[in-house]
């Protein structure tokens, strides 16, 4: 055998190990040394020659008939080359676009706008400074209709008919419908036993609970590239894309393009939280004008474009009930939403699920009976309903769930951390099978919250809040015991336009032993260059540092459905462990060659195949890759590459057991989160140090939500406050210090147990927070407080209690 | 548009353009130097992701016109490291975590290093406000500022030793 044999001989295998950079390790991010540098290449920085810039003509309206479009005077504009209209788009077709939620939904206003901003003229010009020019001079003639911005309102008898070009269809891609404004009714449970289990209760509490309209805003706005190449028929598309080859798909439908005369690219992606899984017009709109023009045409949304049009999450009017015995023990819940979708149902989940995964809102506790009903309408706000930074609507049931728990508790007069102890799944119950047809695949909640209350001294806690109360001072402790549903999802139930939700992993090991590695993912800022090099180096015993890992060009990676709804570890991971496992097998055959033993007689050892009861005889990976391409056995075709497709057989549930305190001045309202613990349990863990960015990530998006977020809009549906003056981003000076911890609860059907945990700070944190809030007030009889908890909002309830003097 | 000739130094080059009176100097930097490390994430001077260093003060170049920066002496992330080393920041930003989509990283380590120049050895509360022009959706700020914190330690013991 080699020479590297015998050097390497010398070292332990736990030292052999650690030189791989595996999982389990504090791995430096890959990533970084361009990013540091300012060498990041974001879509912005895309730069092709003779490239030109489109931007939009917006509605100053929400609810309009245009009348008419005048582009004569934008026309003339220098530099401006094309404004493109409704009119332009529909002998293409592409005046009108499929949403992934089964609507369609305008490119370009077609004779009516439904919100304010909506897409109404594409202007094309040599550089941005002439687009803009050219917008101000698109002379739009609109007479005004009546606005609906009230959901409830929306389905009165009398209420004006937002989408007309729908109003006679029985149903548009989610089951029937019941009005002209209403889009779907979801239900999931069985109603009668729910009915039984509050018949006989000994408590019922009920609540409504309003999870406000806010935005993802990633700090990159979205944006495109598009560049056909007309000689040879080709287009390339580079975008802020989570989910690229979807992406491909779509463009290929809407625009009669073969998939293999398309290339989509995700570049460098400035962070996604949801905001960048669908399509929007103005990809549509770069796409249509490189054809028209034969040049490369960007769109880069501006920041009040991003926030007031593409992607809103949530805007669940919510309403809960729990039936529970004497002790709070749950006998029943009951859930009805009214979810605001906006002008247009352009939410991106799985297809058959129009309000995505709520009906994980039994959380974490052992609940017999349930039932739920979702019905989604249209007003005249932005179009969406997204995931931000959640699986999918798991936040709003989660938040809805957790608060529902204090309820309770305040109702019944048990201790916030008592009746969750008592109404958890136990450990021993796994996996476990909810009332609303989810199957949990492992948790231990009682062990995490027993661990989350000893590292803060809850009873302490406890202690000081009862004496603060008796000298009048205000101090709240907030637990949330969550659980998530992710990794979406098995192709039994998920699917985006009928493509089934796997992911994929191809791996190609070079002849002298390093690897490149490509998946259907995208990073939009987890680090996957690192992770995914951990995970492969830990099967295949290739050191991390030597395996290249690219995703995000369609042209390159395997299909996958993308990256949102934390499904990258539980599914492209998956799928990366599987296709190092096949690179395994191969690589045993080309050892038994190398060694002239059968392959029974060989044992993996971290980075090579050893001959049992012989350690000095073995081949390490670095040489085998070299005979995978020199030195084969008869009949083995060359090479050491391998592709995985993996469908899960089941979600993934990883939870958490947060408790957050704070401090209230009674007389301004203002809140000081005085500690944030949260313990998350994300199963095995990959790579601890990007694990914590990630739960602080997540937590001060969470802290953005509950204190602060919020899109509003007037009577006449204006948005206001759609920039960063008044939309709320923390700063380093709000945000609360987090400390972390952990449990490690594996999945028992993921290859290596991981979960993924991107999401879940998002999703506990906010109630957590909210719950430590009404906590503080507890004692005066509040039960509910509504989201954001800016101070303005907690004066107003330190005034109507008359404890603001 | 009538336009304008500037001159400024830019990461200790010198360097020339024309631009118009209204061409921001983000624009300038980006699109007519190819310097692209500083980014645009708002348009109005909230978010920090185009912040450079002119005249040896931080400003959001999204909302400064190029031709304000005539004669100036501009810094952006890419002029940061030396002779192919890297700053202590932009190592203590890798080392601590102090990234993830790294959109508004360029403009966070320009203001940093701006920050430690106004004040060596800053703490916690004063680095949280020295950023706070800064924003970023990723991180929570935690691995940003102990990333700031070490470097600023590492700088003070570099220029003790020397």
């Amino acid at each position: 055998m080699s020479e590297t044999q015998t050097e390497t001989q010398t070292e332990t295998a736990a030292e052999r190990e650690a030189a791989l950079g595996g999982i389990g390790c504090d791995k430096q991010r890959k990533e970084d040394a361009r990013f540091i540098r300012g060498q990041g290449n974001y879509v912005d920085d895309i730069k092709l020659p003779n490239m030109v810039f489109g931007d939009f003509v917006r509605s100053p309206h929400a609810h309009a008939r245009i009348k008419s479009i005048d582009a004569e005077k934008a026309k003339a504009v220098p530099g401006v080359i094309a404004v493109l209209t409704a009119d332009d788009l529909k002998p293409l077709n592409l005046h009108w676009m499929p949403t992934l939620a089964g609507d369609t939904q305008a490119v370009l206003a077609d004779e009516k706008v439904h919100f304010q901003n909506q897409e109404v003229a594409f202007v094309i010009a040599e550089d941005r400074y002439a687009a803009a020019d050219g917008i101000q001079l698109v002379e739009v003639e609109y007479e005004e209709l009546p606005v609906l911005i009230d959901p409830k309102a929306a389905l009165e008898d009398d209420a004006p008919i937002l989408r007309e070009d729908v109003k006679d269809n029985d149903e548009v891609g989610q089951g029937p419908r019941r009005h002209p404004n209403h889009i779907f009714n979801w239900q999931s449970g069985d109603k009668d036993a729910t009915d039984r289990a509050f018949d006989g209760a000994a408590v019922t509490v009920m609540e409504e609970m309003f999870y406000q309209r806010v935005h993802p805003a990633p700090i990159e706005t979205c944006g495109c590239v598009a560049s056909m190449d007309p000689v040879g028929g080709r287009l390339t598309l580079y975008g802020t894309f989570q989910a690229p080859h979807v992406v491909r798909t779509v463009v290929s439908l809407i625009s009669g393009l073969a998939e293999s005369n398309i290339r989509v690219v995700s570049p460098d992606v400035g962070g996604g939280f949801g905001n960048k899984v669908g399509p929007y017009p103005g990809y549509v709109c770069a796409v249509v004008g490189s054809i028209v023009l034969g040049r490369p045409v960007k769109w880069i949304e501006s920041r009040i474009d991003n926030i007031s049009t593409t992607a809103f999450a949530r805007d669940y009017h919510m309403s809960c009930e729990l039936a529970a015995d004497k002790d709070g023990r749950i006998t029943g819940l009951r859930a009805n939403v009214l979810a605001d979708h906006g002008a247009f149902n352009t939410h991106a989940q799985p297809m058959k699920w129009p309000a995505g995964f709520f009906n994980i809102v039994t959380g974490s506790y052992d609940i017999p009976a349930a039932h739920v009903t979702v019905d989604g309408v249209y007003t005249n706000k932005a179009p969406g309903g997204v995931a931000y930074r959640c699986s999918f609507r798991v936040a709003e049931a989660a938040y809805l769930i957790e608060r529902m728990l204090d309820v309770l508790a305040q109702k019944v007069g048990v201790d916030k951390a008592e009746i969750r102890l008592r109404n958890f799944i136990k450990a021993e119950q796994f996996p476990y099978q909810s009332c609303l047809g989810w199957e949990y695949d492992s948790g231990d909640y009682t062990t995490a919250l027993k661990q989350a209350m000893a590292a803060v001294g809850y009873d302490d806690l406890r202690k000081e809040q009862a004496e603060k109360r008796a000298r009048g001072e205000l101090m709240g402790i907030g637990i949330a015991t969550f659980t998530e549903i992710v990794g979406a999802g098995p192709s039994r139930n998920c699917d985006i336009l009928g493509i089934k939700m796997f992911e994929s992993c191809e791996i190609r090991v070079h002849p002298t032993g390093s690897a490149i590695a490509r998946l259907g993912t995208k990073s939009t800022g987890q680090g996957h260059e690192t992770t995914y090099a951990q995970i492969i180096a830990s099967e295949i015993g290739i050191p991390s540092d030597l395996i290249t890992v690219e995703e995000g060009d369609t042209d390159t990676a395997p299909y996958g459905l993308g990256t949102y709804g934390s499904r990258t570890t539980p599914v492209g991971a998956a799928a990366a462990v599987r296709a190092g496992r096949k690179i395994r097998e191969k690589a045993k055959k080309i050892a038994a060659h190398m060694l002239e033993v059968s392959e029974s007689d060989l044992e993996w050892d971290v980075d090579r195949f050893t001959v049992k009861g012989v350690p000095d005889l073995s081949a390490t990976m670095k040489d085998i890759a070299m005979a995978a391409y020199s030195n084969l056995p008869e009949g083995l075709e060359p090479g050491l590459e391998v592709v995985d497709y993996y469908d899960p057989p089941n979600m993934t549930y990883p939870f958490g057991a947060y408790i957050c305190v704070v401090d209230i001045d009674r007389h301004t309202g203002e809140v000081s989160v005085r500690k944030f613990y949260a313990l998350d349990d994300c199963g095995t863990r990959i790579n601890p140090m990007i694990i914590e960015g990630q739960v602080h990530g997540g937590l001060t998006e969470a802290f953005a939500i509950a204190m602060g977020q919020e899109i509003v809009y007037d009577e006449i549906g204006n948005v206001l406050g759609a920039s960063l003056l008044d939309y709320f981003l923390p700063t380093a000076v709000e945000t609360p210090h987090w400390e972390t911890d952990f449990t490690v609860t594996p999945s028992p059907h993921h290859p290596i147990g991981a979960k993924g945990v991107g999401e879940s700070p998002n999703v506990g944190g906010v109630p957590a927070l909210s719950n430590a809030i009404v906590d503080a007030f507890a004692h005066l009889d509040v039960t509910h407080m509504p989201m954001p908890h800016t101070a303005w909002r907690v004066w107003q309830t330190c005034h109507e209690l008359g404890i603001d003097k | 548009m009538a336009k304008t000739e500037i001159k400024l130094t830019v990461n200790g080059q010198e360097v020339a353009g024309t631009v118009e009176p209204r061409t921001l100097l983000i624009h300038f930097l980006r699109e007519q130097l190819n310097l692209t490390g500083a980014h645009i994430g708002c348009e109005t001077s909230h978010c920090g992701a185009c912040t450079v260093d002119l005249n040896g003060k931080s400003v959001k170049s999204c909302t400064v016109f190029a031709v304000q920066a005539d004669g100036g002496k501009l810094l952006t992330v890419e002029g940061m490291a030396q002779g192919g080393e890297l700053h202590p920041l932009q190592a203590a930003f890798a080392e601590d975590h102090g990234l993830q989509c790294g959109y508004c990283t360029p403009g966070m380590l320009i203001r940093a290093q701006r920050l430690l120049q106004e004040n060596p050895d800053p703490s916690e509360e004063e680095i949280r406000w020295g950023i706070s022009g800064n924003l970023c959706r990723c991180t929570g700020y935690q691995n940003i500022v102990k990333a700031i914190r070490n470097a600023a330690q590492a700088m003070r013991q570099k220029e003790a030793a020397e």
